[in-house]
């Protein structure tokens, strides 16, 4: 009884501070309340059982993504304040919907209220009880070198999909310097106080990571997790004044960038000489195998998020906004 | 219920009193000032008993002192972020309520 | 059916919302949350669809998928943040128009 009382109040919360953040004047607040959104989200995975979604979730979708809203709204404001005179620090420029007919209002709350109808029915006429995939991930975990599930299919019986992510990050990384490519920022004076948090916290945030990737063999954690959270800390990093050399900026960024597609690649190639096959391998030597590619993949995650920050937050600058555009 | 069962649940009531006393001086406190004293005082004192609750419950020392590093974390980064907050809304020029 | 069907049923209220608020908002920036949340919403759905499997199994695969998701939801975040503000700095505002002329 507590815990219906406790779903449906997580669930309302949820459903309220998505609505607000879709629609409150201020576009600062929206950002502010679509962090909030995420770290219940983290909770609702708790309650869902899947620790290892909420640990993504805690560090990505209300840390990270968060720090990239914040990052591109001050950015924006900057744009906007030049081009447009005394316009407020973040200037919306419909607060409020844009107006149509009442009568194509009605229409489009008819079709979304229907196709809430719709997925509440789907839902509930799925048969209530599906073991879905999860015989087989127990049938074969004792194959696949690690203890966690969620890791085993990640990495192993999965390894398709976690290659293919890590080359979508590239291309969002590529796709972001191409807008402009990265720029080299001078490094700024900042509170000292938050010099010292990032001086206190960065060893903590790369001892977590380590710990994560480490665990993430047979408890909730690993590459995932253990990049976002080692890419934390490159953005607190970023934000508290620190800059890269530009000799690392150079090729140690792009190998670092392209460890964890790489080495899926390359073991992939080589499993498939061993054993015929790509990306299966060998039972014995599985969860070195598995290690070796979640380490490189933790890299490259973690510097794929932190670069993105700062392309994101100091991007393709100094050309635009100085009131030569409109 | 053994008799650390009936301390965590003491604690959590006690902690569960703070978090709301927090969240309410964060809703009703007039500036951004004194919803940070609130917040942070509050919630940290909170966060701690409840830790101390949970760690009643722990199967092993180790577990207890991961929660323990969990709460001083949290104690360390929520001061930091608390002087940061204030520090710029100060340099914003927000004005420190006065009645 | 369980407690999982609630978190079901609030994925699907959240896509909803998202929609809704990606069709009606002509700000970039509330579009990017709103799809943000419709990717929320169908994560929620995924994952409390997979608690069917019992009480103490659940089927890791679309956590796993969940996972991904939620990496290549913040790589795709950035990309559309980093348009936004091209599209910010071309044209002195981040709003896509109704229509044309506008």
């Amino acid at each position: 009884m507590l815990q219906w009382a406790f779903d449906t109040m997580l669930g309302f919360g949820l459903l309220w501070l998505a609505w607000r953040a879709l629609n409150s004047s201020d576009l600062f607040k929206a950002i502010v309340l679509f962090i909030a959104f995420g770290l219940l989200m983290a909770l609702a995975w708790v309650r869902l059982n899947a620790p290892d979604v909420a640990l993504a979730e805690a560090a990505i979708g209300a840390g990270l993504t968060g720090a990239l809203l914040l990052a591109a709204l001050a950015r924006l404001g900057a744009m906007t304040d030049q081009n447009v005179s005394g316009a407020s620090a973040y200037p919306v420029p419909s607060a409020q919907p844009p107006a149509g007919s009442h009568f194509s209002r009605g229409l489009l709350i008819l079709l979304l209220s229907a196709s809430v109808a719709g997925m509440a029915y789907a839902i509930w006429s799925l048969p209530s009880y599906a073991t879905g995939l999860s015989m087989d991930v127990a049938a074969h975990l004792d194959d696949s070198g690690v203890g966690n599930p969620v890791t085993a299919v990640l990495l192993n019986f999965r390894g398709y999909d976690t290659m293919l992510e890590m080359m979508v990050l590239l291309l969002a990384v590529l796709g972001v310097w191409s807008l402009g490519g990265l720029q080299q920022q001078p490094e700024k004076p900042v509170a000292a106080v938050l010099e010292t948090l990032s001086r206190f916290l960065t060893p903590v945030f790369i001892l977590a990571a380590a710990y994560l990737l480490w665990v993430g063999a047979d408890a909730p954690g690993g590459a995932f997790q253990a990049g976002s959270v080692l890419g934390a800390a490159g953005v607190l990093l970023l934000l508290s004044g620190w800059r890269p050399r530009v000799r690392l900026m150079q090729w140690p960024l792009r190998l670092a960038l392209t460890a964890g597609a790489g080495a899926f690649i390359l073991l992939g190639l080589l499993t498939l000489l061993l054993e015929k096959q790509f990306l299966t391998y060998p039972v014995a030597q599985a969860g070195r195998m598995i290690l070796l590619l979640e380490s490189l993949a933790t890299v490259s995650i973690a510097v794929t998020l932190a670069i993105l920050f700062l392309s994101v937050s100091s991007g393709h600058k100094e050309k635009s906004g100085k009131g030569e555009k409109k | 219920m053994t008799a650390a069962d009936y301390v965590t649940a003491c604690l959590f009531i006690l902690g569960g009193i703070f978090f709301f006393a927090g969240t309410a001086g964060l809703l009703r406190f007039p500036d951004v000032y004194t919803r940070l004293h609130a917040l942070t005082k509050a919630d940290n004192v909170g966060l701690g008993l409840i830790v101390a609750g949970l760690a009643l419950q722990a199967e092993s020392w180790l577990a207890a002192g991961k929660l323990l590093l969990i709460w001083l974390l949290v104690l360390f980064a929520g001061a930091c972020v608390a002087h940061l907050v204030a520090r710029r809304a100060l340099r914003k020029g927000t004005r420190i309520w006065t009645e | 059916m369980t407690n999982a069907f609630l978190y079901a049923l609030a994925g699907s209220g959240l896509f909803v919302l998202g929609l809704h608020a990606l069709v009606m908002h002509a700000h970039v920036l509330r579009k990017i949350l709103a799809i943000n949340v419709m990717g929320s919403g169908v994560f929620l759905i995924l994952v409390a669809l997979a608690r069917r499997s019992g009480e103490t199994t659940t089927d890791p695969v679309p956590h796993a998928m969940v996972i991904t998701g939620i990496v290549v939801a913040v790589s795709a975040t950035a990309l559309a943040l980093a348009l936004m503000l091209k599209l910010a700095e071309k044209s002195g505002q981040a709003v896509l128009p109704d229509k044309h002329g506008d």
